[in-house]
């Protein structure tokens, strides 16, 4: 106890005018997210513009909320969403019941689902926020094209999974373009 | 600023005496309104917040809007209020506070479309008792308020204001009364020119130390505003109010507050002079026209920065914490310092004694006190009679005769029992069995 011990309150909010304020001007100034943030889902895409789902319901199975509904569907010759048998034709999140916990990333077997930073999901219908396939599939970036359509890169499967992106480019993707839809994919 | 200001207003015409009440008004609204701002901003930074930052330039026309809007809102008047009492209330409180400010000096000698005179509406020669009377007749509109509302709580909350506003105006009274003996008049002019030698905050402490005091209890503010706590309590006087009366309310508080700093500026800062260094400058060039106006702004926002920072600091007080405080120590430290400056005054005035002297009797008769103080007694720290003896670890030690109370008697477990058959009333069944007992007979 010191004889300024009183007064020295007045000292503690005189110095704290001068220091940061850290309010969050949230609308004017948007947060920047860490960068694996678990924001809004994606379906990616290969670099043909195939769809990497294939319907397998894992994700849905692996969602601790139910959020996730999938509906696999055969591919055709005639009528091609991706490579291999299956494809997702019909996918649905509903973003009220989502937790963000991200397991269905985890379970995700070909890297299809994954998720952006996007965090503003807020709205005021309830039917708005079940995010369909139209809604989550990833755009098409230089290279790709509206499914369906037949495998455009390789000779047989194993080329086109293994050395997809490397073909794209030597397919015409300019070098500062990404060919991969997922973030963190585009980083290697 | 010299002698002659009364005379220099006498020979205002009206229409000037018309634009000095219309520019002190509109001074006082507009002081309010930034004062609003000033404080919520102020304040919000002390807490690490940026305060009101939406309406206008940075949130600056804030207390515009809130005010257009509390003009706006539905009157409301209890079914139990007396109707002219309750509508009298608000301006009872919102005239005195604005007419306080009408002998205030707010700079010197100024030309105003050719005419010469001093930036002050009236220089009357009992200006101060003005402002301590126009403080006194706005307790009317605080206890009006309370009585007219008709219901409780503004009635006890008015109580408390009137109470708290009567008791610091006392101590406010005394603290004015050192400065009147040193510059022999009551006149607001006539006490800023004598400070010309020096500024009485610095001649007279002590008094400027209760004047302050008292002017932050004399407004009901933090950490004096207990009767209206807006943290613990409805609202105090006003609870009853809305809409454009609740907004006189509001203004009269902070006229009120802009009313007090500029008295303490006249009376302890020395009014619309320049600080110290400034009024050096160019053989006191910046003590002519219309900068002293400058520096009274400049120091009255001084005064009303202190107010936010109190409250941006301390904790409220209790209501009897205010009260020792207020007639326990301001009131009979500055009876004291009255005397003390009295006497001293006395003796320099009878020509006997040289300013040495006071100085080596004060030295004299402090050390004597201190020495006194030395001799007294610490007092003791009371013995409690039913203090419970303590071990050395802290523990209550436990009397010899303790009597331990009997065991209650214990539950007898019924695992084996099969589950369906009838248990007797005292015995429970256990945990298992239990679930499934009750499965179907609720």
């Amino acid at each position: 106890m010191g004889m300024f011990d009183p007064v020295k309150g007045f000292g503690v909010t005189f110095s704290t005018m001068f220091k940061k304020v850290v309010t969050e001007e949230y609308p004017e100034v948007k947060k920047v997210t860490a960068p694996r943030y678990h924001g809004r889902h994606q379906l990616n895409r290969h670099p043909d513009g195939l769809e990497k789902c294939v319907g397998c319901e894992l994700c849905a199975w692996a969602c601790p909320a139910d959020a996730i509904f999938v509906e696999g569907g055969n591919n055709t010759e005639e009528a091609r969403f991706s490579p291999g048998e299956r494809y997702g034709a019909d996918y649905q999140i509903n973003y009220l019941r989502c937790i963000g916990c991200g397991l269905c990333i985890e379970a995700c077997p070909t890297r299809s689902l994954t998720m952006t930073n996007e965090y503003e999901l807020a709205d005021d219908s309830r039917q708005r926020l079940i995010f369909t396939k139209e809604d989550l599939l990833a755009p098409l970036l230089p290279g790709m094209e509206q499914p369906p359509h037949p495998m455009r890169l390789g000779e047989d499967e194993q080329d086109y999974y293994v050395n997809g992106p490397r073909l794209a480019r030597e397919a015409g993707v300019p070098s500062g373009q990404t060919v991969e839809t997922g973030a963190e994919e585009a980083l290697k | 600023m010299n002698g002659n200001t009364a005379e220099l207003l006498a020979d205002d015409p009206i229409w000037l005496v018309l634009v000095k009440v219309v520019g002190i008004f509109a001074f006082l609204v507009v002081m309010t309104l930034f004062m609003i701002n000033w404080e919520r901003k102020v304040v919000a930074r002390m807490q690490q917040r940026p305060g009101p930052n939406r309406v206008g330039p940075n949130g600056w026309l804030q207390s515009l809007a809130d005010g257009l809007k509390l003009a706006f809102k539905e009157d409301i008047r209890p079914v139990l209020a007396d109707k002219w009492v309750y509508f009298l209330a608000p301006v009872i409180s919102c005239v005195p506070a604005f007419l306080a400010f009408s002998v205030i000096p707010l700079g010197g000698e100024v030309s105003i479309f050719g005419e010469r005179t001093a930036l002050q509406l009236v220089d009357l020669p009992v200006g101060v008792l003005v402002v301590l009377a126009c403080s006194s007749v706005g307790v009317y509109g605080i206890v009006l308020s309370g009585w007219a509302s008709g219901s409780p709580y503004p009635l006890l909350g008015a109580l408390r204001s009137a109470a708290q506003v009567i008791s610091y105006e006392i101590a406010m009274g005394l603290s004015i009364v050192a400065v009147v003996m040193y510059s022999h008049s009551m006149s607001t002019a006539d006490i800023v020119s004598a400070q010309s030698a020096g500024w009485f905050f610095w001649l007279l402490p002590p008094s400027f130390v209760i004047y302050v005091i008292a002017m932050v209890g004399e407004t009901n503010r933090a950490p004096f505003d207990l009767p209206e706590a807006e943290s613990e309590l409805v609202g105090g006087f006003h609870t009853e109010y809305s809409s454009l009366k609740f907004a006189l309310f509001f203004l009269a508080e902070y006229v009120n507050m802009v009313t007090v700093s500029a008295l303490a500026t006249t009376l302890f800062l020395g009014g619309p002079m320049a600080p110290w260094p400034l009024s050096a400058i160019g053989g006191g060039v910046l003590n002519t026209g219309w900068w002293p106006l400058l520096w009274f702004i400049a120091k009255t926002l001084f005064f009303l920065f202190l107010f936010i920072w109190l409250r941006g600091t301390l904790p409220r007080l209790r209501y009897d914490q205010f009260m020792r405080l207020g007639w326990k120590v301001l009131v009979p430290a500055s009876l004291v310092w009255i005397v003390m400056v009295a006497t001293v005054r006395a003796f320099k005035n009878s020509g006997d004694f040289e300013t040495s002297d006071f100085l080596i009797v004060l030295g004299i008769a402090l050390g004597v006190l201190v020495l006194l103080s030395l001799l007294l007694p610490d007092r003791r720290p009371e013995q409690d009679e039913n203090a419970v003896p303590v071990t050395g670890g802290g523990y209550p030690v436990p009397p010899l005769d303790l009597e331990v109370p009997k065991a209650p008697p214990r539950r007898k477990a019924v695992g084996a029992q099969p589950s369906g058959t009838s248990t007797s009333q005292g015995q429970q069944p256990v945990a298992v069995s239990s679930k499934e007992a009750s499965d179907g007979d609720v």
